[in-house]
């Protein structure tokens, strides 16, 4: 998550949710996120909300951590209790960061079991952690597996190591296939993921890069274009000219070449940048963001949506660490969607996904706009046709265009 | 030195002959507003503490532009030999734009205040308002202000101003607005040196108008020079040139707040307020007489302000339009000179198109709708006012480029004007070669001085609207100062180019040009255009062409990524702020066809950036 918090009304100290968020709540699956904020080495272009020094005090330091996250674990039982919210198992639960295996697995299993403990977990249900590939063992991929996790997603970024010097990441990239091996002889299936556009990346790197990936037959593979965002190091690098700005024909043709080679190796886009190898393997946690499912966010600066309220944690884990030991709510702020903002963020988020959007969704002036994008061969005409608006492989590089399209008013 | 005076002539009461009316002629930053509230705090109608830097000059934008549009009359008494009179400073605007303004100033009033810069000299639009002066007999009074600044040269100006109004270097005074000094030795000669205003008592009244500003609480505030006659509360005044009659609801002195009076006599200076709304009903220039007792003649001089330059006015979001068109309706109810007609443009929407006195005007009025009613506002490029004779013989008078004909065009007349230049003899060729890249003709040369020299051109006034007083700043390092009058007209090879975005044309880029400098204006336009038009889903070609002729052309690629990749971790919130600011950010483009521009393009695209680009080559 972005190390800058929204703007938003202040949150309740006991942390209890306005009756909406109890409406309907059966009918949304609920997930579970865990926001891990410790990272080895901080790399130029993260700006999520982690930290490298191991000194962080208190409940806040590396080995107090899981005993803080899991008192919020409990702590959100008991809001979602009192707030009226029926009790639901987790469908989902996903470990973010950060870097979640720069924590013993251990410690990372003590945290799923105990949300396990309080709600229950489907069955099937997916559990997700993030790893780098320097930080994970046979033996600790096996302690995961043991408590329950199904998946794993390495942050790979790219085979060239040129790049991933410019990205400050400090793996080999001959780590990758070997922790891709032990992951799935730990019985995980595995995903990874990859960056394109970083300065310097000529499209034969990003070539190399993807036809790497691919040749560890990956379950999954997301593909994100490098955002350079305020306040990183590589954003003071390209401001003093030390690296190239962004090129976004650049990142045009390195989204089509990805399109292209992810495809030919038998995965499908199921959203603008994630493909899966079958639609059972799509990352049925991150879906649920776009669907506007209901999961709770632990950790400082984490995210939360039940019911049409937003709400996040405080950013540093100092604080966070100090509001749960008091027993108080470390939500920072939150927002109430009113039905019309529901609407338009159901717009914004689904047109993202290959399962598409109902055009019954959009206003008379978003469909409106409907025939205009066919015409500019953004969305498939023939599901279109059925009903609901697919982005096409133009549409999709131009998604954000084509929301400001259909959400005229 | 006189004491402060003891006891003020009262209004209404006082004789002519303690009368003193003068205004100040200065330059822009040649310290006239800050002498002016020297002599308030002198006279002692202003505390020390109450002052406000510049008390005068009541609009924001004139005190931050540190000039003075609007002119207002304070009245101050002052004690010479034990007598006490009646000083009347009136206000007069120093900007070239407002030449008529100046004039009507200047006829209320029996002497001037010539102030100049002890460090800089003379400039030429003081020229010609002191020309004007001495066209109104006034009696002269120099003065070199700025005496306190290590740079000043008095000797120096001294002498330019003996030599240019007669006289000894030794009568000019020297005064420091900001210390003081020498003020009121002014004070003292204005009584001195100055005549008193003469009339006949007995006669109907005729006052004549030098001003009128609407007030929010109060409406036309009036502003009068009274020659014959007196004028009082409460009876029937009427315009002589309109024959309006109204109410003198209020009639009094600025001291400098307004002070009601029981009249004003001969040679007084004061304020009328009859309650009407619209400065138009009190036109300056006009004169006001008794209804009941009407002058048989009026005082003369009154003429109809003529806009020189139109632009067209346009709300960056068209639901303004309806707040722009009230806002135009308050601003003429200040400003008389200020006409303008509903205008329709394809790229822009509704509109107007506002004839402005000059450049300064346009910038002001542009200003004042933009703060005041917080409007944001394109405005198109400048032009002035053609006469095209078509094959037929019928004449056109174009005041916007997308009037200008196509085809059968007989000839087409350019308005011109009389510039006159002053600058240190080393900028002459620089100055003669501006000039003769504009199209003047040079009409002559003279030496002020040793090292100072007067051009005087005869050039198209299209030539020196948009941008040439900036270029001619920067190619005398600031030294140069211009002023120009109206002066006939031309016939010249003008032809119209339009701009093409996608085939559309934009007329708001219209522009009528000399042949000559026809294919420089479409690769300016189309190359700015190109940088300012963000891509968009298509490939947009942008054209310049004369009639069906393209002269010029570019094209921007069609953009291909429009999409943030990442989703976040879940901050939704986030997201949607962005979209949402995006979505404000498409408000803000208007568009052509199917292209989208912004609204930045469009003022960056009408913005002339000429001067700045050949100052850093």
């Amino acid at each position: 998550m972005p190390s800058t918090l929204p703007l938003g009304d202040p949150a309740p100290p006991d942390g209890i949710l306005p009756p909406q968020a109890a409406d309907g709540a059966g009918d949304r699956a609920f997930g579970l996120y865990v926001h891990i904020p410790f990272c080895a080495v901080r790399c130029g272009y993260c700006d999520f909300n982690t930290y490298t020094a191991t000194e962080l005090g208190g409940g806040a330091s590396q080995d107090a951590y899981a005993r803080t996250a899991v008192s919020e674990v409990q702590l959100a039982g008991k809001v979602l209790v009192a707030s009226g919210v029926p009790e639901r198992k987790l469908s989902t639960v996903f470990f973010g960061g950060g870097t979640p295996t720069l924590l013993p697995a251990d410690d990372l299993a003590l945290i799923l079991r105990s949300a396990i403990d309080q709600w229950g977990i489907e069955d099937g249900a997916e559990v997700t952690t993030e790893a780098n590939p320097d930080s994970v063992t046979p033996e600790s991929l096996g302690v995961l597996k043991d408590a329950g996790f199904t998946r794993v997603s390495f942050g790979m970024q790219s085979a060239v190591p040129h790049v991933l010097k410019v990205l400050d990441r400090t793996h080999t990239p001959s780590r990758v296939p070997q922790v891709v091996q032990w992951a799935r002889d730990a019985g995980l299936a595995v995903s990874l993921d990859l960056i394109y556009g970083t300065p310097g990346e000529s499209l034969a790197d990003w070539r190399c890069s993807l036809e790497t990936a691919l040749s560890y037959q990956p379950d999954h593979i997301s593909a994100y274009a490098l955002i350079v965002e305020d306040g990183t190091k590589l954003a003071a690098q390209m401001r003093r000219g030390e690296v190239p700005g962004i090129d976004d024909d650049d990142h045009a043709d390195k989204y089509e070449l990805a399109d292209q080679l992810i495809a030919e190796a038998g995965l499908g886009w199921y959203e603008v940048s994630n493909w899966a190898r079958t639609p059972e393997q799509a990352c049925r946690h991150n879906l649920a963001y776009w669907r506007g499912d209901d999961w709770w966010g632990i950790g400082p600066g984490a995210h939360s949506h039940v019911g049409g309220v937003r709400w996040w944690n405080v950013k540093h884990p100092s604080a966070y660490a100090n509001r749960l030991s008091q027993g108080l709510s470390p939500a920072a702020g939150r927002e109430t969607l009113d039905p019309e903002t529901r609407r338009l963020e159901r717009v914004m988020l689904e047109a993202r996904l290959q399962s598409g959007l109902e055009v019954s969704a959009l206003s008379a002036a978003g469909r409106h706009e409907v025939a205009g994008l066919i015409a500019d061969g953004l969305v498939e005409p023939a599901a279109a046709f059925r009903g609901r608006l697919v982005l096409t492989l133009k549409g999709r590089l131009l998604a954000d265009a084509v929301v400001r399209r259909i959400l005229p008013d | 030195m006189s004491p402060m005076a003891r006891t003020a002539p009262v209004p209404a009461a006082t004789d002519p002959a303690i009368i003193r009316n003068f205004c100040i002629i200065a330059h822009i930053d040649h310290g006239k507003s800050t002498l002016a509230d020297r002599m308030l705090q002198s006279t002692g109608v202003v505390q020390a503490r109450d002052m406000k830097a510049q008390y005068l000059d009541r609009m924001d934008i004139e005190r931050e532009r540190g000039i003075t549009i609007k002119s207002q009359a304070v009245r101050m008494p002052w004690e010479v030999d034990g007598v006490s009179y009646a000083l009347n400073m009136i206000d007069t605007p120093g900007h070239v734009d407002f030449t008529y303004e100046v004039s009507r100033s200047l006829a209320a009033c029996e002497g001037a205040v010539l102030l100049v810069d002890a460090a800089q000299g003379i400039e030429a639009q003081t020229l010609a308002n002191l020309y004007l002066a001495m066209e109104n007999d006034l009696t002269i009074i120099p003065v070199l202000n700025k005496i306190d600044l290590p740079a000043a040269q008095p000797e120096k100006y001294a002498a330019e101003l003996a030599n240019l109004i007669g006289g000894n270097p030794e009568d000019v005074l020297l005064v420091s607005g900001k210390t003081g000094v020498g003020v009121e030795a002014l004070l003292d000669k204005i009584v001195t040196d100055l005549p008193a205003p003469v009339g006949d008592a007995d006669a109907p009244a005729r006052a004549m108008i030098f001003d009128s500003v609407y007030d929010t609480y109060r409406g036309v505030v009036t502003y009068v020079r009274v020659v014959d006659g007196m004028l009082h509360p409460r009876e029937r005044i009427q315009m002589m040139s309109t024959k309006a009659s109204h109410e003198l609801l209020e009639i009094g002195v600025s001291s400098p707040e307004p002070t009601p009076s029981k009249g004003l006599g001969v040679g007084e200076v004061g304020y009328l307020i009859t309650g009407v709304k619209d400065v138009r009903q009190s036109k300056v220039g006009d004169t006001v007489t008794n209804l009941a007792k009407p002058a048989s003649e009026s005082l003369g001089g009154y003429a109809d302000p003529k806009p020189m330059v139109f632009s067209g006015l346009y709300p960056l979001d068209g639901t303004d339009y309806p707040v722009l068109r009230d806002a135009l309706d308050k601003l003429k109810l200040n400003d008389a000179a200020l006409v303008y007609e509903p205008e329709t443009s394809a790229a822009l929407g509704f509109g107007f198109r506002v004839g402005f006195l000059g450049l300064l005007h346009l910038e002001i009025v542009r200003e004042r709708l933009e703060r005041e009613f917080n409007l944001d506002l394109i405005s198109t490029a400048p032009n002035v006012v053609y006469e095209v004779t078509l094959e037929d013989k019928s004449v056109l008078t174009v005041t916007n480029p997308s009037e200008f004909p196509a085809g059968k065009i007989k000839e087409v007349r350019e308005p011109m004007v009389s510039a006159t230049i002053l600058a240190p003899n080393e900028f002459v060729g620089a100055i003669m070669e501006l000039c003769q890249g504009r199209r003047g003709q040079m009409k002559g040369m003279d030496y002020l001085s040793e090292d100072r020299v007067e051009l005087r051109y005869w050039i198209p006034l299209a030539e020196i609207v948009f941008d040439f007083f900036d270029l001619l700043k920067s190619k005398t390092r600031g030294y140069a100062s211009l002023d120009w009058k109206a002066d006939g007209e031309q016939v010249a090879d003008l032809v119209k180019v339009d701009i093409l975005l996608q085939g559309e044309q934009v007329d708001a880029f219209s522009a009528i040009t000399h042949k000559d400098k026809a294919y420089a204006y479409g690769v300016m336009m189309t190359s700015k255009l190109r940088e300012l038009i963000p891509r968009q889903q298509f490939e947009v070609p942008i054209q310049a062409a004369i009639g069906s002729r393209i002269i010029a052309r570019e094209s921007i690629r069609a953009i291909r990524k429009d999409v943030l990749a990442k989703c976040y971790g879940g901050d939704i919130s986030r997201k949607r702020k962005l979209l949402e600011k995006q979505k404000e950010g498409k408000k803000r483009m208007k568009m052509v066809g199917r292209v989208e521009v912004p609204q930045e393009a469009f003022i960056a695209a009408l913005t002339t950036d000429e001067s700045k680009d050949k100052a850093k080559k």
